[in-house]
């Protein structure tokens, strides 16, 4: 029997989190993602599935704590929002370069520095350019429904454990705060300690005689051995960017316009579509369901027959580089969006369409 | 008559071996430095009690960095003065194993210091064992927060002056007021005595853990010699005069 149930994205986070058998959460309060701690709380997976979850001191020991877990090959999550992810970098660049597994949610609020509690989608390029030192990136997946908030949670871990690498769920204050129905996924059970042995020969379990010791460290004091390591990381990202683009197209087959946006801007821009199909003018939606890897091979196939690109986006225009690179010189690509926690109106989205693309 | 070596080299004649736990790796410290024994004697520890499967370490950013080439055991390497918080994540997620951690001066009382105390303010069940050698030896002895007044280090050339840079902070002091720890001592490891001691106090810290007794946490007041700009011996003698009386060793809390 399907189970429907109405609910806010950041409670389906929670949700998702348990049923998708995840061993642990750690993390620290701020809006507009509280919600998620507290409905974990709240249901005591602890004493169903055995999942941990602890509220930590900071989101720097949340982060760390997610590097402890992840080096034990458990399935471990922590969510947070924009100020709160600046603070985990560091520990993002160490899990990235210690190759391990988790997930991270961001519920971006605007910025910079302490901000609005509104939503925002100002974190783009530190959630898809990697965000801390070195040369490393993130999965990065993007709902825009709280179904999606759902259902990315399990996708996240499984790309996660994939490529031993850390996932981020991108969302935002809106998103998270809605509310919406979603079909709920049947309980997966956790892994037991054997199937860990066996399924992550790297985790650090305890070293039994039968193997060598696992160390999970991101040092190498060689730098020519060093450069063979990041060769491997670049290797890793190349087969993302071959094999795990997502997203989805929105009326493109015949558009001579496209917008280009994710999450809470793709739903809004839906609406724009809808208002300029209303007016003859043929537009579409491409919407980038994972932001890393990013779909730039299809945006470079539709821009050989389109005659202008709107990148829309609540942020100052962070995504619209990427947009420009994947399609070159060959058509004009602008941005468009509020930001700083205002939400732009499917009707300033039309506008800009036809001031800066149609117009300009 | 010559003495051939192969003649010394007997079973009847051995009097000491190193731990099977220690690898056959060189240790990187510098001759002299209190890192390697206490290394040492956390491998003898493991061998001991018999836990080697069930041990996970947790190594920080400081000299001793790389010293999982050394004991074996699963290791993690964590971020500068974060190790508490990795500690908290896999004893939280692996509640059956032993779990500690090892940290200098820097990376437990500096840039750690919300991670240590929270993790032994929540009772964390695992061994923290903290270097204290006044400076931070990774680096090229720059000013730690146990730093002495006076002393001298790269970044207080002339020595601390607690007017511009703070007193020297007693973390030991501080976490053995928190009811998270069960166990809190300052021990050293320049005598034999004095190592004795210390592995006794690390069994001990081990114990409180299989007991489920909460964070115990062993402070080692330790020299680093080329920091400090002495060689090994001046070193174990200031170390006397100047840091016992104001980190003196014994036990701060034995629950
Ligand atoms: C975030 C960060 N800041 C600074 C450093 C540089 N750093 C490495 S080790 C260290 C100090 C180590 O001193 P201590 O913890 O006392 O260890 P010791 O070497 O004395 O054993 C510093 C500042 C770093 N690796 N990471
Ligand atoms: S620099 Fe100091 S702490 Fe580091 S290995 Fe040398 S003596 Fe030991
Ligand atoms: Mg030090």
């Amino acid at each position: 029997m399907r189970e429907i149930r109405l609910m806010k994205g950041n409670e389906a986070i929670a949700e998702a989190a348990i049923r998708c058998g995840a061993d642990g959460y750690f993390g620290y309060p701020i809006t507009p993602q509280s919600e998620v701690m507290e409905t974990l709380m709240a249901l005591k997976p602890w004493e169903t599935t055995g999942m941990v979850v602890l509220q930590a001191e900071s989101e720097i020991a949340s982060i760390n704590m997610l590097y402890g877990g992840a080096g034990c090959g458990k399935k471990v999550m922590t969510s947070s929002s924009s100020p709160g992810i600046s603070l985990m970098q560091e520990g993002l660049t160490y899990l990235a370069g210690a190759e391990l597994p988790c997930v991270v949610v961001n519920v971006v609020r605007g910025g910079p520095g302490l901000g609005t509690i509104q939503p925002a989608q100002s974190d783009y390029f530190q959630a898809v350019k990697g965000g801390g030192h070195g040369d490393y990136k993130l999965i990065v997946l993007a709902p825009s429904s709280v179904q999606e908030m759902a259902d990315f949670v399990e996708l996240a871990f499984d790309l996660a454990f994939k490529y031993r690498n850390p996932a981020m769920i991108l969302s935002d204050g809106m998103i998270g705060q809605m509310m919406e129905k979603v079909e709920m996924k049947p309980y997966r059970p956790r892994w037991t300690s054997e199937e860990i042995a066996n399924l992550h020969p790297w985790a650090t379990t305890g070293k039994p005689k039968s193997r060598e010791r696992n160390i999970i460290t991101s040092v190498e004091l060689d730098a020519n051995a060093f450069e063979v390591f990041n060769h491997k990381l670049q290797k890793k990202y190349q087969q993302m960017e071959e094999e795990e683009v997502r997203f989805e197209e929105f009326q493109c087959d015949d558009a001579d316009y496209l917008f280009v946006a994710y999450g809470s801007s793709a739903r809004i821009c839906q609406k724009s579509v809808q208002i300029l199909r209303g007016k003859g003018v043929k537009v579409g939606l491409l919407r980038p369901i994972t932001l890393f890897p990013f779909p730039s091979k299809k945006i470079a196939e539709l821009s050989n027959r389109l005659k202008g690109i709107l990148s829309v986006e609540m942020s100052a225009g962070q995504m619209v580089e990427d947009v420009k690179l994947a399609v070159g010189c060959k058509v004009k690509v602008e941005h468009f969006g509020r930001y700083g926690g205002v939400i732009h109106s499917p009707e300033e989205v039309v506008d800009a369409l036809e001031k800066k693309i149609i117009g300009g | 008559m010559a003495i051939d070596i192969k003649d010394i080299i007997k079973p009847e004649n051995l009097v000491y071996s190193k731990s099977s736990l220690l690898t056959n790796r060189p240790m990187h410290y510098c001759p002299g430095c209190s890192h390697g024994v206490v290394n040492k004697i956390i491998a003898e520890v493991i061998e001991e009690l018999g836990i080697q499967e069930d041990v996970i370490g947790v190594a920080p950013v400081g000299c001793s960095v790389l010293m999982y080439n050394y004991i074996e055991v699963d290791w993690h390497e964590a971020a500068h003065g974060r190790a508490p918080a990795v500690g908290t994540g896999i004893k939280r997620l692996l509640p059956e194993k032993y779990v500690f951690t090892y940290q200098g001066d820097g990376d437990c009382a500096a840039i750690g210091t919300a991670e240590t105390i929270h993790a032994c303010n929540r009772g964390e069940n695992i061994v923290m064992v903290f270097i204290n050698n006044g400076i931070y030896g990774m680096t090229g002895g720059q000013m730690a927060p146990t730093t002495l007044q006076g002393m001298k280090a790269s970044t207080c050339p002339f020595g601390r002056d607690v007017q511009r840079d703070g007193n020297p902070l007693k973390m030991t002091d501080i976490v053995a007021t928190l009811p998270g720890t069960c166990y809190v001592t300052r021990q050293a490891v320049h005598t034999a005595a004095a190592v004795r001691k210390t592995k006794k106090a690390i069994i001990k810290a081990f114990e409180n853990q299989k007991n489920k007794k909460g964070t115990s946490f062993v402070e080692v007041v330790s020299t680093c010699n080329s920091g400090w700009k002495m060689t090994p011996m001046e070193s174990n003698k200031w170390m006397e005069a100047n840091m016992f009386p104001f980190y003196p060793l014994g036990d701060l809390k034995n629950e």
